[in-house]
């Protein structure tokens, strides 16, 4: 199941933790440019698998390529290139509560980009802009709400003009309205930039809204694959049992 | 007996894991030093909250800290030692132990507890994780510019205190126990060494390293919420404690070779 075109593909990536194997086996790709969506119980190992597309956990066995390069061949310095094409959107946000928003999201750019402090700015404006957040860039992150955090979290991630976004569990602990604000918010950015996406969830109506992809993870194996379609209208026993919340 | 051998085995498993995940965190923080134009933001801000704002609470407790050891040594003194050997006595105590050692405890509760907790509420809420995603190594931007203010400015803050703490005690000795000036300083230089001020200051800056690299460690290593920050701070505050008071015996030793 794995194509050349891919951004990220995994290989029959293995992965454990003393005892517990997590990952057995894993192979799938993440086409270029789409939103790809992994869906999972919790503890099928959704979030090892974000962890070695940015290079914090190494596959004992397999190979994980992302965007052609082989993250477990990349030493200090090739993993920190890798991770400037990537955002990350955390679960919790993740915002740094002792800067405001303009800190937190020109933060990449102030470490990383050798941009004078005009353009910083005019970069954070934009990005804000883009998440419709503008006119908070003073603001701390305890003074907003749910939402708001979260978009202002997407800005930080934007912020580097990465190749790929991952969105770690994007709408959980989010009342109804704001989840569907988030997902509003992930079809936006895939409108105005050129980006692929990965979204882990457990989320199945957000990932039926937002994908073009949606893989099923289930005891360190992707468990099934398809279209939003396909996964919605599947007969397969391993999906019907996660729907209805038995696995 | 089983279980005993296993409990024995899981402790001693825990604590040979931390000490290899000290050194590694400490070799990465030398190794970082080198980025230290990079972090510049981060160092000048270390420095002035360890430094700066640590100053009036220094102050504070050396002012009282003289003061009562140049009672404490005026009372302990038989008629047959000169008065003037309280300015002596002042001087040496403060700039071989209680500066350095006293202000060392007030720093780990002060600073070593706020950089453990501070670390320790990034790492529960995913900040340190979002600086690894951004390719910023939390080794260098954290903990690398606080060892580093540690290591310099706990020094600088050893220095004011020795000086408020001397002054504590002359003018406690010239207001209140009758001495003159000229004994109090006649007795000051008596038996004074530059060395003893190196001695006071290779202490203060173990200290400032220990303080400011286990603080960090400790928040690096928080695991859990609230409960788990907690934890990290009080463990930062404990453990330094105890490494504070173990290598001052082992530098007194070292460096006072008598």
């Amino acid at each position: 199941m794995v194509s050349d075109g891919a951004v990220i593909q995994f290989e029959d990536v293995h992965k454990s933790f003393d005892e517990n194997h997590v990952l057995r086996g894993l192979s799938f790709d993440v086409p270029k440019g789409k939103v790809t969506t992994i869906l999972g119980p919790s503890g099928s190992g959704k979030s090892v698998l974000l962890k070695h597309i940015i290079g914090v956990l190494k596959a004992d066995s397999g190979t994980v390529r992302v965007l052609g390069q082989d993250v477990a061949r990349l030493n200090r310095s090739g993993v920190q290139a890798l991770r400037k094409r990537i955002g990350v959107l955390f679960q919790s946000s993740a915002l740094f509560d002792s800067m405001s928003v303009l800190e937190n999201v020109a933060f990449g750019l102030r470490m990383h980009a050798k941009m004078p402090e005009g353009e910083v700015r005019a970069k954070v404006a934009e990005c804000l802009r883009r998440v419709n957040l503008s006119g908070v860039e003073d603001m701390a992150p305890s003074e907003l709400s749910g939402g708001m955090r979260k978009r202002a979290a997407l800005a930080r991630a934007i912020a580097m003009d990465p190749a790929i976004i991952l969105y770690d569990e994007p709408t959980t602990g989010l009342d109804p309205k704001t989840t569907n604000v988030v997902g509003d918010l992930i079809l936006d950015i895939q409108g105005q930039i050129d980006i692929t996406a990965i979204v882990v969830t457990h989320d199945m109506p957000l990932a039926l809204r937002i994908s073009d992809k949606i893989a099923l993870i289930y005891r360190g194996v992707i468990a099934s694959q398809g279209t939003p379609k396909e996964i919605e209208t599947s007969e397969e026993d391993i999906i019907r049992r996660f729907v209805r919340g038995e696995l | 007996m089983t279980a005993l051998f296993k409990f024995i085995g899981r402790r001693a498993y825990g604590f040979f894991g931390h000490l290899y995940r000290m050194w590694t965190y400490a070799l990465a923080s030398v190794l970082e030093a080198r980025n230290v134009y990079f972090y510049r933001r981060q160092i000048i801000e270390q420095f002035y909250w360890i430094g700066v704002e640590t100053l009036p609470l220094v102050c504070l407790i050396s002012v009282f800290t003289g003061m009562a050891i140049s009672i404490q040594t005026a009372y302990q003194m038989s008629d047959y030692v000169p008065r003037y050997m309280v300015g002596s006595i002042v001087v040496k105590s403060t700039v071989l132990e209680l500066a350095p050692t006293m202000m060392a405890l007030v720093i780990a509760g002060r600073v070593g507890a706020g950089i453990a907790s501070e670390i320790g509420t990034m790492k529960v809420s995913e900040q340190v994780d979002a600086l690894q995603s951004m390719a910023v190594d939390p080794v260098g931007y954290l903990m690398m510019p606080r060892v580093l203010g540690g290591l310099i400015m706990v020094p600088v803050l050893v220095i004011f205190s020795e000086v408020v703490a001397i002054g504590g005690g002359f003018a406690i000795a010239v207001l209140k126990m009758g001495l003159s000036p000229i004994e109090f300083v006649k007795g000051m230089r008596l038996d004074f060494y530059p060395y003893d001020v190196f001695v006071g200051l290779v202490k203060a800056m173990t200290y400032g390293g220990l303080i400011t690299f286990i603080g960090s460690y400790m928040g690096l290593e928080t695991k859990g919420g609230a409960a788990g920050v907690g934890t990290a701070a009080t463990t930062s505050v404990v453990f330094s404690s105890a490494l504070i008071l173990i290598s001052d015996y082992f530098i007194t030793h070292t460096l006072l070779n008598i």
